[in-house]
């Protein structure tokens, strides 16, 4: 396959930024979209160009790291799929490909379409944890726990904290994110304690980063790898009226 | 936003089914009128509790504005700069993405009307006449861009509710798990019901049905 990627290249923080064309040939259909990329960068180095920076780790769509706005669409249109696991048959030989960062002003870019996602270690470190009292684990079925509840705040709790759903929401919201980790600790026994102040804490953590405000238009969820679903706000919400009263 | 929203929700639907009382007949839709301000009479003096209506109902307004240009406000704030590529929206809502600048029709709309209906400004018959008069007035076949602007606005109003009220739900942390569907359908049946009942009596008085 040839392509004609148009990239987002930004030499640090306070650079201005530009788009950047680059031919790419002989790409073959089963590398996946960051293989494609490393390609292309193998490339730049050996014309003594500057490899496009991008962030990644895992490579099996599990860490969170990878993530970039392809044509558009955060993580590109396959749906329920990181970067990484996005695979080059999904695209037409010759196409032209438009590839940005995360841009939300919470997110500040760090080198091409590397951000700093920061804001969401700080909304977590607001009331994302369970505070326990040490000990050895009790017996696994001590606390019961309803079947309906532990798949609903297992749901929740496959979020990875890509950051897609700040990248694809109109309003730059945090929702899905902040609203994925309220609903899994808030929906089991062991969160319970905290659940008011957790939900309060997190959410006003989330609109001082600079986040903006939800208007339920469900861009998030659509493009969420992991397909958080829409409820866990509406949960959320539930959960901080509760605790702002 | 969902507050407000909800205010104005209910006075739609008081407001909609007042106005096919015009299918009854002059006399019906002037009583009707006049009923609107000696609601409650001789207990509550006249006009007191269609003021105070009037009142709710520019505060709802007011607010739902406000509410809606902080969110626009904060959403400019969060992504300075702007995607590259054209955004494709991945979450079929069409509705959704009318919000905005549905709104703003809308309350171009509310303008006009209310010059219109309330104040005869912009109506042939004038603040004098009785409001049936006003009614067949405004929407003679003449005067059809008026009808068209109604029909235009009236099909944002839909639009506006079809994303707006099942919206109001999640944001007061009333919608959830299985539910969506069921109140997506609601929310499109009561926006498709407001948008008939609303539109049928500027189509009445265009076909001669109602005169």
């Amino acid at each position: 396959m040839n392509l004609t990627l148009k990239v987002w290249r930004q030499n640090g923080p306070s650079d201005e930024g530009r788009m950047v064309t680059y031919k790419v040939e002989d790409v073959s259909p089963d590398m996946s979209f960051l293989e494609m990329l490393d390609v292309l960068n193998e490339r730049l180095i050996l014309a003594g160009d500057d490899p496009i920076a991008f962030d990644h780790d895992c490579r099996e769509g599990i860490c969170g790291m990878c993530g970039m706005v392809i044509n558009g669409v955060a993580h590109g249109e396959q749906r329920a799929t990181t970067t990484c696991q996005l695979h080059m048959r999904h695209f037409a030989d010759g196409a032209e490909i438009t590839i940005e960062p995360w841009r939300a002003a919470p997110f500040p870019v760090v080198k091409d379409l590397v951000v700093d996602r920061s804001a969401f270690d700080r909304i977590i470190q607001a009331g994302g944890f369970i505070s326990v009292p040490a000990g050895s684990a009790p017996d696994a079925h001590s606390v019961p726990v309803k079947k309906d509840d532990a798949d609903a705040a297992f749901d929740a709790a496959t979020c990875i904290g890509c950051g897609a759903c700040v990248a694809a929401c109109p309003n730059g919201s945090a929702s899905l994110f902040t609203a994925a980790k309220i609903t899994h600790l808030g929906l089991l026994p062991q969160g319970q304690p905290e659940r008011d102040s957790r939900a309060k804490a997190m959410v006003e953590q989330m609109d001082l980063e600079g986040f903006g405000g939800c208007t339920n238009t469900g861009e998030c969820t659509a493009v969420c790898p992991k397909g958080i679903p829409l409820d866990t706000i509406a949960r959320m919400n539930a959960d901080y009226l509760k605790a702002s009263k | 936003m969902a507050v407000t929203g909800a205010i104005l929700v209910l006075f739609l639907l008081g407001h909609m089914a007042g106005n096919l009382k015009a299918f009854f007949g002059a006399d019906a839709f002037n009583h009707y009128a006049e009923w609107l301000r000696t609601m409650g009479s001789p207990a509550v003096p006249y006009r007191v509790l269609l003021t105070v209506t009037e009142i709710v109902l520019v505060v709802a307004v007011v607010l739902h504005m406000w509410s809606a240009v902080s969110l626009a406000r904060r959403a400019a704030q969060a992504r300075p700069v702007k995607y590259a590529a054209k955004r494709k929206s991945q979450a079929n809502g069409y509705a959704t993405h009318t919000m905005r600048y549905g709104g703003v029709i809308i309350l171009l709309f509310v303008i006009w009307h209310l010059l219109d209906m309330t104040f005869g400004a912009v109506n042939p018959k004038g603040f004098d006449a009785e409001p049936f008069d006003r009614l067949v007035a405004g929407f003679d076949p003449s005067r059809w861009w008026v009808t068209l602007f109604y029909v235009v606005a009236m099909i944002m109003v839909g639009l506006h509710l079809r994303h707006g009220l099942w919206s109001a739900f999640q944001t007061l942390g009333l919608a959830g798990g299985r539910s969506y569907g069921k109140l997506k359908a609601t929310a499109a049946l009561v926006s498709l019901v407001l948008v008939i009942g609303f539109l049928s009596v500027p189509v009445g008085v265009m076909i001669g049905v109602i005169k």
